[in-house]
């Protein structure tokens, strides 16, 4: 009797998907608005992606096909046990394959391939309120939002380049979403937060721990925020991908032995794969075996 | 000079349940005037401060303070973020421990910076230069700029806090025992620096103290509290050379001498 037909159509009950949905369609009219939900226990530890995972229950169906990233990689155990949760409980197909996937799910990344309209990106958030290390109480917070007192997030980036003379905020770089809500786009690479900017997909946001819910509807704007004299710019790389010779693309180092060797390859796996099928790069087969 | 006061206040009354905080407090404060408000701890003088100020909001009575474009607004009929605005631009607020009016974990720079970039300037080199001036005003050392607050000593932060809220040219200053727990000295060079910037920039402030020297220093004019109402008001110097009433005799008397 170990059936799998005792779970519930995507793990939650659907009164816990309503009362979800509710709060996504509330974001998704407020861009950048962090909205309460009762958040639910899931059968992983907090800061595993359970935000993410509660609105992947909520909006995926019998037809869509998912695709789990975890810092750009399908191969990682965060990915790999999602995906087969919402293959066991849902039924859904999967893929590692950006252009296939209907819904992604993701830990801090956004996939390097353009996502197009009718996708939905799903992001994991350990902490929603960008001006939680600023101001630690939320009632301020609230208020801060709601009134658009917004000064407090230059102070940050002010003391970053006091000290470092540039500013050196790399993951969850504050964004203004639709000019209204400074809202934070989840430890990704600030390298990513120009994909965000009038994305043709759906993007949402949840946060399991901290019980929010936001979202930047397709064809939002998203402003990173900077000085005037000291603009806002994306991490660069001296080098392409080691593997398949991308450029401009966000790459990962991976550590080859214990005298220093050390290589840069695509942080984003299926782009990295795709390029090599396609022909890119050298293709060293000493290092490709190493990696795989 | 204008002959209009920059702020109306009229029959202030602030209840705690039954308990009186303060009572049927009426002032009138002139652009560039300082007042000082004294009295015993407990005879409503923060109650006021915190009404004024719209920290509080009074249980009866009205204030009305003059908007840098003239225009007369009532302080309680404003929406909270008219005041929070009014509160970090033409206005600001020096409390008695610096800790509660800075932010002890950003450097002294971002500290004095913070309105700016609150009002929206997104300059940084402007924002750095402004704090530098305002700290050499303050007499903090150039080279502290990047130093976190909980380095300074207690006389440094409550000039640190001074200059953060003097960056935004505000017409009217809200001071709590701004010299509270200072030794002597630093006491003296702190009004000495308070006493030029008021003439220098032509400030309006409110001075609430229960030290007598520092309101005879401050202040031109003077009200004197006594269990949440006003025992007597006037010129400063009068006040204090010629009491009249029997509370402010007591008080007037029982100054230390050295």
């Amino acid at each position: 009797m170990t059936d799998i037909a005792t779970y519930n159509f995507a793990y939650l009950d659907e009164q816990t998907k309503r009362m979800i949905r509710r709060a996504i369609l509330k974001g998704i009219a407020i861009p950048g608005y962090q909205v309460p939900f009762a958040s639910r226990e899931m059968p992983m530890p907090y800061g595993w992606g359970t935000g993410g995972v509660q609105v992947t229950a909520s909006i995926i169906g019998p037809d869509d096909t998912l695709k789990v990233i975890d810092q750009g990689a399908d191969d990682t155990t965060n990915a790999v046990s999602i995906r087969a949760f919402f293959k066991k409980v849902a039924k859904v197909a999967v893929t590692t394959e950006t252009a296939k996937a209907t819904i992604i799910q993701t830990r801090h990344r956004i996939p390097e391939q353009p996502l197009t309209a009718g996708q939905v990106l799903v992001f994991q958030v350990p902490i929603p309120e960008p001006l939680r290390f600023l101001e630690p109480r939320e009632t301020e917070t609230r208020k801060m939002h709601a009134l658009e007192e917004y000064g407090l997030m230059h102070v940050k980036l002010y003391e970053d380049i006091a000290k470092h003379g540039r500013i050196a905020t790399t993951y969850a770089y504050p964004v203004k979403v639709e000019g209204r809500y400074v809202m934070d786009p989840s430890p990704t690479p600030k390298f990513d937060n120009p994909k965000m900017h009038r994305s043709p997909a759906l993007q949402l946001f949840g946060a399991g721990r901290e019980k929010r819910i936001y979202a930047v509807p397709p064809f939002t704007d998203v402003v990173s925020l900077d000085f005037e004299d000291h603009p806002f710019e994306v991490q660069t790389f001296d080098q392409p991908c080691a593997l398949c010779g991308a450029e401009n693309v966000y790459l990962d180092e991976v550590i080859l032995d214990d005298h220093g060797g050390h290589m840069f390859v695509c942080s984003d796996t299926d782009h990295c794969e795709k390029r090599r099928a396609d022909g890119h790069g050298e293709q060293p087969a000493e290092t490709v075996k190493e990696r795989a | 000079m204008t002959d209009e006061p920059l702020l109306r206040v009229s029959a202030l009354s602030k209840f705690y349940g039954s308990r009186v905080g303060c009572e049927n407090v009426s002032i009138d404060l002139w652009p560039g005037e300082v007042l000082a408000v004294v009295g015993e701890s407990g005879s409503g003088k923060t109650t006021l401060l915190n009404c004024l100020s719209t920290r509080l909001l009074p249980s009866s009575g009205t204030a009305s303070y003059r908007m840098r474009d003239g225009q007369w607004r009532e302080l309680y009929r404003m929406s909270e973020a008219e005041r929070r605005f009014l509160m970090r631009t033409d206005w600001g607020f020096v409390h008695q421990n610096p800790a509660d009016g800075l932010r002890m974990a950003v450097s002294a720079g971002a500290n004095v910076g913070e309105r700016l970039m609150a009002v929206g300037d997104r300059h940084y080199g402007r924002i750095r230069a402004t704090a530098v001036d305002w700290l050499s005003r303050v007499e903090i050392d150039e080279d502290r700029i990047d130093d976190e607050p909980r380095a300074f000593s207690g006389g440094m932060r409550q000039r640190l806090q001074i200059a953060r809220n003097l960056v935004t040219g505000p017409r009217l200053v809200f001071m709590d025992e701004p010299t509270g727990g200072l030794d002597v000295s630093v006491q003296a060079r702190l009004l000495d620096l308070l006493r030029g910037l008021v003439t220098d920039l032509g400030l309006a402030a409110i001075v609430v103290t229960h030290d007598l020297a520092v309101a005879r220093l401050l202040s031109q004019r003077m009200m004197v509290m006594k269990d949440g109402r006003v025992v007597e008001s006037g010129l400063t110097d009068r006040v204090l050379d010629d009491p009249r009433a029997p509370y402010t005799q007591l008080l007037v008397s029982s100054i230390l001498q050295v």
